[in-house]
């Protein structure tokens, strides 16, 4: 079993952060758009390196929303940050219309997305974003495991033409993709090798399916692990390799069942390999107030539970 | 004053496109359209500084974002008769496959769109992204948008209209169609607009007042006036008071044609009072 280290706990949205100071040094036509949370979405560096780069919009999403989409017009590449429900859910019809009908060049980067933004609570916590997302036609979206695999999408993004949802979050979490890593769009990453059970997560749940391997393994069972941090377009090819080798299915995602990467998953698996699958998500629910270890755990979305839907799957087969 | 007859033909031709258009599916917009239908002549014939080759970035041209899309009549046939694409293809307007919806957009690659619209209250926004690019770029150009009055009830716009004063995009003109309709009445009846020079000047724009916007001449000179207060660390708006359903008696002054087409005996009246001047398509 392969062994990862985490190299020292981040936060994901520093990652994005960090990727776009990049950005700004190598790509002048990057813009950046913020609607009062820039140092919430770690956009400080990038605000203070180029300002005339740099647009502070004010508590006004959907204004933000439909000028990303003007910036466009002149070869520019807007990339806005807001929290993730105020990047979408709030925006659902700007997005829908102005940046995705309108096929234009926009990086969607959201923060504080699913429950670990934590106390917060349910206003501020979002679990439908993926959802609404990847059912817009032509939309990417990117859910990132850890800091080092946000700053690699986050410049990998860049060189993409077309709309983009980088979803990303608050809390430190484990930091054990390589630094500097390749990131390729739509390409799963097979973290580790197993043959009696394939987990595929997403975001800050993939680091968790590596814990399970590991009390998996204690138990005799053999876990492969499949990061998916491109929900769409999916890679269906990797997906369905490996439940023909392990026969049944685990997805874990810090999102509602309906609409994330498990149904995505699911329709896979049912048109080319039916295979019994069990799902680590919310149960459509809204979030709480709470820490995010306190929220992963109640609503079991921890390495705990995907072992245990790992054990009930296996069964199924 | 300059001669402006070429305009006006072209005016009498233009809603002669938009009953035939609206006619032919039975289907759309018209009485915005012919609304509107000097303001858009005169911007693209006489004022804008365009290239109908169509390059969607448009760096060094002046810039037009239709917000209130329903009016695509209209804008299909001033784009066509500026040479963005054939005469000939209005006849597909709301057809399966065509490249004309029902509200305008750039998914089907229509040269002149350079942004979707029909959900109302968008396109402010898209126009001061591209305003600023357009300073970022060193461009000098101007962006201009069109807005119906009953589209100023979405709050975008305000957002729009307060980040533009804030941010001194002056090289920004918003025209506001005040015709007073919209699709269930009077914009009083609906959800009156209040002061429309109050509010814009209170949110730090400058503000030109067009009495007659379906007139050539006034409108020209309304356009001009408006550029004359460019770069001058404010943006500014064209309130252009025109009538729904002008040029055509029985459509004129009502919210009633906003979005009905005429019947065949309605659309040989309009033709009538609209006589030929440039060829139908």
């Amino acid at each position: 079993m392969k062994i990862y280290e985490n190299t020292g706990s981040k936060d994901t949205r520093s990652g994005f952060g960090d990727g776009l100071t990049e950005l700004g040094q190598k790509n002048e036509n990057v813009v950046a758009l913020c609607a009062d949370l820039t140092g919430s979405l770690k956009m400080n560096a990038f605000a203070n390196n180029h300002p005339e780069r740099f647009f502070q919009v004010g508590i006004a999403e959907a204004n933000m929303m439909g000028m990303a989409a003007g910036m466009t017009i002149g070869g520019k590449i807007p990339f806005t940050g807001t929290f993730a429900n105020f990047s979408t859910g709030r925006v659902y019809d700007q997005i829908r219309q102005s940046i995705a009908y309108s096929d234009k060049n926009v990086k969607i980067c959201a923060s504080h997305s699913g429950l670990t933004l934590g106390e917060d609570g349910a206003t501020h916590q979002i679990l439908e974003d993926i959802g609404l997302m990847k059912m817009l036609p032509g939309m990417t979206v990117i859910n990132t495991c850890d800091y080092n695999q946000t700053k690699a999408a986050t410049l990998a993004i860049a060189d993409h033409h077309g709309p983009v949802y980088l979803r990303f979050g608050r809390p430190k979490v484990a930091n054990f993709t390589p630094e500097n890593g390749e990131f390729k769009i739509g390409k799963a990453v097979l973290l580790q090798e197993g043959t009696d059970v394939t987990i595929i997560a997403t975001g800050h749940l993939v680091w968790e399916a590596l814990e399970a391997t590991k009390a998996l393994n204690e138990k005799g069972i053999s876990a492969e692990v499949i990061n998916i941090h491109t929900i769409k377009p999916l890679d269906e090819e990797a997906i369905i390799k490996s439940a023909k080798k392990t026969g049944c299915v685990v997805t874990a995602e810090e999102h509602n069942f309906l609409g994330g990467l498990g149904e995505s998953v699911a329709r896979t698996l049912s048109l080319n390999h039916p295979t019994p699958q069990e799902f680590v998500a919310t149960n459509d629910t809204f979030g709480e107030s709470g820490t995010p270890a306190q929220l992963l755990e109640k609503y079991g979305l921890n390495a705990e539970n995907i072992a245990l839907k790992a054990e009930a799957v296996i069964k199924r087969k | 004053m300059a001669d402006t007859q070429h305009l006006k033909d072209l005016v009498t031709q233009v809603r002669r496109d938009i009953v035939r258009q609206v006619h032919a599916v039975s289907s759309g917009h018209p009485g915005g359209s012919l609304g509107c239908t000097e303001f858009l002549v005169t911007l693209y014939n006489e004022v804008m500084d365009h290239d109908p080759s169509f390059n969607m970035d448009g760096v060094n041209e002046d810039l037009f974002f239709l917000s209130n899309g329903h009016i695509s009549p209209v804008f299909y046939s001033v784009l066509a008769r500026s040479g963005y694409f054939p005469v000939e293809e209005l006849s597909t307007f709301r057809k399966l496959n065509t490249r004309l919806q029902g509200h305008p957009t750039t998914h089907e690659g229509l040269p002149g769109v350079r942004i979707a619209s029909g959900s109302l209250g968008q396109g402010m926004s898209v126009a001061i992204g591209a305003a600023a690019v357009k300073k970022l770029n060193g461009d000098t150009k101007t962006v201009f948008t069109l807005h119906g009055d009953g589209e100023l009830q979405e709050g975008q716009i305000w957002e729009a209209a307060m980040y533009a004063a804030a941010n001194d995009v002056d090289n920004l003109i918003s025209t506001i169609d005040v015709n007073g309709q919209q699709i269930d009445g009077s914009t009083d009846q609906v959800l009156a607009l209040g002061d429309l020079r109050d509010k814009f000047e209170a949110f730090g724009w400058k503000v030109v007042t067009v009495t007659k916007g379906n007139d050539v001449d006034a409108v020209l000179a309304g356009i001009k006036e408006a550029l004359t207060l460019t770069g001058k660390k404010q943006p500014i708006c064209i309130l252009l008071h025109t009538e729904m359903g002008n040029g055509i008696d029985f459509m004129m002054g009502s919210h009633a044609w906003h979005g009905i087409a005429p019947n065949d005996e309605q659309l040989a009246e309009a033709l009538r009072q609209n006589p030929e001047t440039l060829g139908d398509y």
